[in-house]
Parts: C-alpha cells; structure tokens; sequence
C-alpha cells in the first residue's frame, strides 16, 4: 500500500467528521492533533479522537499501523521510549496529561492497561491484586483491602474460581484466569479508563469469550479502550471503532456503521479481507 | 466488486462469485418462465404450459443452493461491508425470485382453464402480453443492476412499478367490462384476471428486488433515502 499512496493523499481522504475540534461535553479522554515520533519516524500523524464512559472504543488496523502506539499515548506509556515523542494535546477530564504538572504514577493508576500477554506479579492472587491499592494509600485497614480485592476480583469475574485459593501464585493461574487478573489488578485502583492492548491474542475462545463478556460488564463504569487484530472481536464488544492506517486515523464511527457500511474505500478494503 | 480489489482469501472472491452466477442463472430462468407462460397462454399451448410448471422445480433447487453457499459464506467467512450486504441481499433476492417463478406457474396452470371448447377464443387475452412484458423487463433489469451494483438503474426499476400498476387498474377495468358484455365467458375472464393479477405482483417483487440492490450497493436503505429526499 505504502508505494501506492503517499502520506498526503491518506492525510487528504481521512474522515475525521466524526470528531468535533472542541472536546465533546460526554468524553472521558479527548486527543486533538497528535503526532508521535519515535525519533525520526513519525509514527502518528495528527489524529484526533475522544473516548467516553457509554462505549467501548476499539481500535483496528494492519499491523504497525499506530493503534497500539496511539493507545499507549493516552497513559503516556511513550515515556519509558526514550526516543519517543508526542506532540498535540490529551486530556483526560480536560485535563492536558502531557502538562508538567500532571503525576505519571497518579495518571496511569487512573488509566489502567491491561497487556496482550498476561503478566501477572509473580506473587500470590491476593498480592497482585492489592499491590496497587497498597502503594497508592487506598486501603486504611487489612478489612479493607480484603474488600478492595474481593471486589476487584468480582468485577473481573474471577472471583468464584480463586477465592478459596488466593495465596496461589498468580503465574499458577491459566493464561485466560491470568488476563482476568489483569484486569482485576487494573481495576483495584479504581481507573477512570481501561487501556487493552490485545487482550485476547493469547487466550483460546473460551477465555477470549469471558473477557469479551467482562468489557461487555464494565462498559459505562469504566471508559475502554480496546486493540484488537480480531475484527469480529471489535464489532461484538465496542460501540464505536476506529480504523488506523500508516498512522492516520481513517475513519471512526459507530461499529455497526463500520462494519456495514463504512465510508472509506480503505476501511472497507481492510475489513472485508482485501488489503495486501 | 466496487473497488475492483480481490481478497487476500481467494476462495472467498469464488464464493461470491458463485452466489452471483447462481442469482444470475435463476433470474435468467425466471424471465423465460414469465415468457412462455404468456406464449402459452395466446396460443393455448398447454404442452408449453406444462413444461413452464416443470422448470420451476429448478428455479427451486437453485434458490435452495443459493441458501446453502449463503449460510455457508456467513459461516466460514465471517463477511463484513459489502460483501456482508452482497451475501444478505443474494438470500433474500432469491427468496423474491423464486416467488416471481411461483406467479409465472400460477400462470402457465390457468391456460386450460382460459382455453375451453365452448367459449372460444377470449379477445382480452391480447391486452396482457404487454403488461408482462413491463414486469418481466422489470424482472430483467434489476436483476441486471444486481450484477452491475448499481444502484441508480435499481431506483430506476422501482419507479416503474407504479406505471406497471396503472397498467393493471386499466386492464382490471377493461376485463370487467368484457366480463359484463360477455357473461358467458365470465369463468374464463376471471382467470385472465388473476393473471394479471400475478403480472402485477411480479412487478411488487422486482422493486423488492431493487431495494435490496440499492442496500448492497449502497449501505442505505430505499425508503431511508425516499424520506431524506422528501425532507429536503
């Protein structure tokens, strides 16, 4: 594809109508403009998007077209990339989170991650879980963090499988229990958005159809944000999708409007199986 | 194909391939059935006749294949886009075709019942030909605007039903009349009534038709785009 159309041509055919220039009132998290370079390469080229607490938000594209990239920019995990640098505004609240005076530490325990591959501590069930309430102070009393991990492990839909053995080890769990304890660990201290990069690459279709069900379940406390190579996925459990190309946002809509009829002639190549 | 790309799966392009030779071939004997049930009917052909009511036994088998390799696409292709929308609109098209050879058996049945000894032969049977010829260019050209995806020629398909049906009120009129100033023909005339009839729902079901090539093209619905054009 790369040969056959420049930069400037994606730049001019993007549909980002979608995307009004002022944050909408409802969204949780809004980028306007973002460019990101990993030294010379720019691997992200002036997206504009917003992210709220009714819908899922999945993001697809080919491989190494920046939707993992991009997701990373909404809880500055580009900071650990020392070549990495991001230009344009992200709030979160309205809030710029690039801002000086912006707390890392406090940013991405308010916009968790969960990874593609699960990667628990290698400590005990309860550890992983309490690991974040504990150094972020939330927890005043042992009742309390009992509390917090209980819950935690409820919503991720855990809870029943581990809670009579929750001094195992994490990495003793199977991979899908794994993930979900991902997610518990992200959700124990109390996000206001959940990042997923691939959940399910790793996982078989039966703890592939339990996250789906969990994002299903925290949808509307949680804002979510999901990668996915598995279109099937993104249209089953989001309620709006965006389409990366060579770092472009090309088009971002209601799922069910992408995935019947999209607008762009490239969105529609990539998710009818016509690319290459 | 819009784009004119290929999928990366090539099996997936012979499968819609297939689903739109079969949707093809079955309008293709759709037309002929329309065709010969009216030859049948002016000549009293009841050879004809009868081997219209046979064909439609392979319209049948075809529809039922289309059912198949439709399911089947759906399930082992997982179809997004247009090729969902081409996949949907093929299995509905040829439910409607398949209807449209029911109504030209229906026709081909009554050429006894219109030909009988004692009455001779009825001068209104002429004013029909050209009724059906409407519907079945009708039948012709959306089935057309399917393969060629356009949506514009189906939108001009599904205007012309409202003349097909002018055409049937007048013919409704005119047998009526035939059937006061000829009461001894009366049992005849009404057969010749449901015919037409049958004519003029075959028109019904290729604007059908048309509606659904104008989603598969489009992703929009007809009668979406009738309501935004009268609002504006």
């Amino acid at each position: 594809m790369t040969s056959v159309m420049t930069q400037t041509d994606l730049a001019e055919t993007a549909d980002t109508s979608a995307v009004p220039a002022q944050p909408a009132e409802h969204s949780k998290m809004a980028a306007r403009g973002v460019n990101v370079f990993y030294g010379e390469k720019q691997a992200i080229r002036d997206v504009s998007i917003d992210v709220d607490m009714e819908n899922v938000t999945a993001f697809i594209g080919p491989s190494g077209c920046g939707k993992s990239t991009f997701l990373r920019t909404l809880n500055r995990m580009n900071d650990t990339v020392a070549s990495a640098r991001v230009e344009g505004e992200i709030t979160l609240d309205g809030e710029n989170i690039y801002d000086k005076s912006m707390d890392v530490v406090q940013l991405r325990a308010r916009v968790g991650m969960v990874f593609q591959k699960p990667n628990p501590f290698p400590k005990s069930i309860y550890e992983n879980v309490a690991y974040g309430p504990r150094i972020h102070g939330l927890a005043r009393a042992k009742g309390d963090m009992d509390q917090i991990v209980e819950r935690s492990l409820r919503r991720a839909g855990l809870w029943e499988e581990v809670k009579d053995r929750l001094a195992d080890s994490g990495t003793a769990l199977s991979g899908g229990q794994q993930q979900r304890l991902c997610i518990a660990r992200a959700i124990a201290v109390d996000p206001e958005v959940i990042l997923m990069d691939e959940p399910c690459s790793a996982l078989d279709p039966i703890a592939t159809a339990k996250i789906e069900e969990l994002i299903h379940e925290l949808r509307g406390r949680y804002a979510i944000v999901i990668v996915t190579h598995n279109m099937q996925q993104a249209a089953r459990v989001s309620q709006r999708t965006a389409f990366f190309h060579l770092g472009t946002l090309v088009e971002y809509g209601e799922t069910d409007q992408i995935f019947t009829a999209p607008r762009q002639e490239r969105t529609k190549d990539y998710i009818t199986g016509r690319y290459g | 194909m819009a784009t004119g790309h290929e999928h990366t799966v090539k099996a997936f392009d012979e499968d819609i391939k297939h689903l739109r030779a079969l949707i093809s071939q079955m309008g293709g004997l759709a037309e002929e059935a329309i065709t010969d049930a009216m030859t049948a009917l002016q000549r009293n052909d009841t050879a004809l006749a009868k081997e219209v009511r046979a064909k439609d036994k392979a319209i049948d088998a075809i529809e039922s294949e289309v059912e198949k390799l439709a399911v089947r696409v759906i399930a082992l292709r997982a179809p997004m886009a247009d090729d969902l929308r081409e996949v949907v609109a093929a299995l509905k098209i040829a439910a409607v075709i398949e209807r449209i050879g029911d109504y030209a058996k229906n026709i081909a049945k009554r050429v006894p019942m219109v030909h009988t000894p004692d009455t001779g032969r009825i001068e209104a049977i002429s004013l029909l030909p050209a009724m059906a010829q409407m519907a079945g260019d009708m039948v012709h050209d959306v089935l057309d605007a399917f393969a060629s995806r356009d949506a514009e020629a189906a939108i001009r398909v599904s205007e012309r039903d409202n003349r097909l049906d002018d055409f049937y009120d007048s013919i409704f009129r005119t047998l009526v009349t035939y059937m006061v100033e000829n009461p001894r023909t009366v049992s005849e005339v009404a057969h010749l009534l449901f015919v037409a009839k049958n004519i003029e729902r075959i028109g019904d079901h290729a604007t059908n038709v048309a509606e659904m090539v104008y989603f598969a093209a489009t992703g929009q619905y007809l009668a979406d785009r009738d309501t935004d054009t009268a609002e504006n």
